[in-house]
C-alpha cells in the first residue's frame, strides 16, 4: 500500500448542543489516491472532512498531514465546498485567483495561474463573468479551480456535485478524475451516493451514524484507466456497490 | 414620470392657493422659486450653506467613522452585540431631537453642538444595518476564507465587509436622510448658524417667499443625498440578489 499523507488518530467531536457526532475514528488516506467518506446523512462525514480541513475544532484524536500533526487550515489542503462558496461580487478570474490573493501573490502573477487553471476545467472564455451568470456545474468548476490554483497537494471535497444536475454530474466527474490523475492530487472526498463513490474511489470508508464511526474500508476493484461507459459496465464496479449497498442497508 | 406628473399637479394647486391668497404664509409657487434664485447667490446664503454643510459632513464622516466599526464588532463580539444592542435599538427610534437643548449646555451654542446633532441623529441606524449585515454574511464565504489560510484582517477587508455592503449603504442612505434633519434642527434649536439662522430670519421677518424657497432647497439637498446612495445601492444590488 502506498504511504499515508494524511492520518487521523481517534478523532472525536461532540457539538456544544451534546450531540456526538463522531467518536475514535481512525483512517489514513494513500498519497496520490482519491479516498470517499460515504454514509447517510447524520454519520458526521462532512464533520469529519472539515476537522481534516481545521475548518472544525475537534475534541479528541490528532491530524497529521505529511506525518506532522495540524490544528488549523493549511497551505498543502484545499476545500471544494458543497454550496461553492464563491465572492458573489468577483469574477470568475479573481474567486479562482482568491487563495493566491489572501497569501499576496501579485495580481498579474496570481491571474496568470488562475487563467491557466480556468482552462483546465473548461470555463475558459468565462473569466469575467460573475457567479451569479453561471449554472450550477460551472460554479463547481470555478471552485475547484480554485482548489488547484493554489497547488495544494490534498484536495478536500464535501459533497461538490450535490448541488448539480444529473447529467452535468457525470460529464464533471469523469473530468475530475482526468483532472486528478493527471495532477496527482490526493482527493478525500464527501459522498452520500453509493455510485458516486465506486465510481471515483480508489479507497472508501463506510461511516456508522449517531455516532459516526468508521465501519468498513473497501478498496473498489475498478480500473481507472478505463473509459466512463466501461467502469459503469464493469463487474468490480457493479460487485462494490452492492457490497456497500448491503452494507448500508442497516442504517437506511 | 408619474412622479414628475404628480409634482406638477401638487405645483400648480400650490400656485392657484398662493394666487387666491388663503393665507399669508402661502406665497404662489412661481414667487417661492424666484426667491430661491435670487436667496441662492447671495453671500449670505453661500456662507450659511457652507457652514451647513460644513456640520453635515463632519457629523456624518464621524457617524460613519464611528457606526461601521461599531455594528461590526458588535456583530463579531457576541458580548459587546448583547451589552449595546438594547442601547441602539432605542436611541435609533428615540426622539434625539430632545437631546439637543442638553447637548447645547454642555457643548455650547455653536457648531460643535450641530455637528454632535448631525453625528447622534446618523450614527445609530448605521450601526444598526452594519450589524444586520455582517450578522448575515454568508458563514461559507468566512469558512473559504479561512481554510485558504485568510488572515484575520483579510477576513474584514476581503469578505465580511464586502458581503455586508449592501445593509452597510442601506443604512448610510438612512443615515444621510435623519442627519439632514439633524443639521436643520440642530441650527434652528441653536438658531445662530448657517442655514437655521436663515429660517429665522425670513421666518421671524414674515419673508415667506425665501423661507419656501429655503425650505425647497435643504429638501432638494436631502434628496439629492439620499438617491445618490441609492444609485450606489443598485449597483451592488445585482449582487446582493445573488447571495
Amino acid at each position: 500500500m502506498t504511504e499515508a499523507i494524511v492520518e487521523v488518530k481517534g478523532i472525536g467531536k461532540t457539538y456544544d448542543s451534546g450531540v456526538e457526532a463522531l467518536r475514535d475514528v481512525n483512517l489514513s488516506f494513500p498519497k496520490g489516491q482519491l479516498s470517499t467518506l460515504l454514509g447517510p446523512s447524520g454519520c458526521g462525514k462532512t464533520t469529519l472532512l472539515k476537522i481534516i480541513a481545521g475548518l472544525l475544532p475537534r475534541n479528541a484524536g490528532q491530524v497529521l498531514v505529511k506525518g506532522k500533526p495540524v490544528d488549523g487550515p493549511g497551505p498543502e489542503r484545499a476545500f471544494v465546498f458543497q454550496d461553492f462558496a464563491l465572492l458573489p461580487w468577483a469574477s470568475v478570474l479573481r474567486n479562482v485567483a482568491f487563495g493566491l490573493e489572501l497569501r499576496g501573490e501579485p495580481k498579474e502573477k496570481r491571474e496568470e495561474v488562475a487563467r491557466k487553471y480556468i482552462a483546465e476545467v473548461g470555463l475558459k472564455g468565462f473569466e469575467h463573468r460573475y457567479p451569479a451568470q453561471l449554472s450550477g456545474g460551472m460554479r463547481q468548476r470555478v471552485g475547484l479551480a480554485r482548489a488547484l490554483t493554489v497547488d495544494a497537494d490534498i484536495i478536500l471535497m464535501d459533497e461538490p456535485f450535490s448541488s448539480v444536475d444529473e447529467q452535468t454530474r457525470r460529464k464533471f466527474q469523469e473530468d475530475l478524475l482526468d483532472l486528478l490523475r493527471h495532477h496527482q492530487k490526493t482527493v478525500i472526498f464527501v459522498t452520500h451516493s453509493i455510485e458516486e463513490a465506486a465510481y471515483l474511489s480508489d479507497q472508501i470508508a463506510l461511516l456508522s451514524p449517531r455516532p459516526g464511526r468508521v465501519s468498513k474500508i473497501v478498496r473498489p476493484n475498478v480500473d481507472h484507466s478505463r473509459s466512463p461507459d466501461e467502469i459503469r459496465r464493469d463487474r468490480g464496479y457493479l460487485d462494490t456497490v452492492d457490497e456497500i449497498w448491503g452494507m448500508l442497508r442497516q442504517y437506511v | 414620470m408619474k412622479t414628475l406628473l404628480s409634482l406638477v399637479v401638487w405645483f400648480v394647486l400650490w400656485e392657484i392657493a398662493g394666487r387666491l391668497k388663503l393665507s399669508t404664509i402661502v406665497p404662489p409657487f412661481s414667487a417661492v422659486i424666484e426667491a430661491m434664485f435670487e436667496i441662492a447667490p447671495t453671500e449670505k446664503f453661500g456662507k450659511a450653506a457652507i457652514i451647513t454643510l460644513r456640520s453635515f459632513g463632519l457629523g456624518m464622516g464621524l457617524a460613519l467613522v464611528v457606526g461601521i466599526p461599531l455594528g461590526i464588532v458588535m456583530a463579531r463580539v457576541k458580548g459587546i452585540g448583547r451589552l449595546l444592542g438594547m442601547w441602539v435599538n432605542i436611541f435609533v427610534s428615540a426622539p434625539i431631537s430632545a437631546l439637543v437643548p442638553i447637548l447645547m449646555a454642555v457643548l455650547g451654542i455653536g457648531e460643535t453642538t450641530v455637528v454632535v446633532t448631525v453625528f447622534l441623529f446618523a450614527v445609530f441606524v448605521i450601526t444598526l444595518d452594519t450589524q444586520v449585515g455582517i450578522t448575515h454574511a454568508d458563514r461559507s464565504l468566512v469558512e473559504m476564507a479561512r481554510s485558504f489560510g485568510a488572515k484575520r484582517h483579510q477576513l474584514y477587508t476581503k469578505v465580511l465587509v464586502l458581503s455586508a455592503l449592501p445593509e452597510i449603504l442601506a443604512g448610510v442612505r438612512l443615515g444621510a436622510i435623519r442627519g439632514v434633519k439633524g443639521v436643520v434642527i440642530g441650527q434652528l434649536l441653536v438658531a445662530i448658524i448657517g442655514v437655521g439662522e436663515l429660517f429665522e430670519v425670513y421666518s421671524n421677518n414674515f419673508l415667506m417667499e425665501e423661507f419656501w424657497a429655503l425650505v425647497l432647497i435643504v429638501f432638494l439637498f436631502a434628496f439629492a443625498i439620499s438617491e445618490a446612495i441609492a444609485a450606489l445601492e443598485r449597483r451592488v444590488e445585482y449582487y446582493a440578489a445573488s447571495r
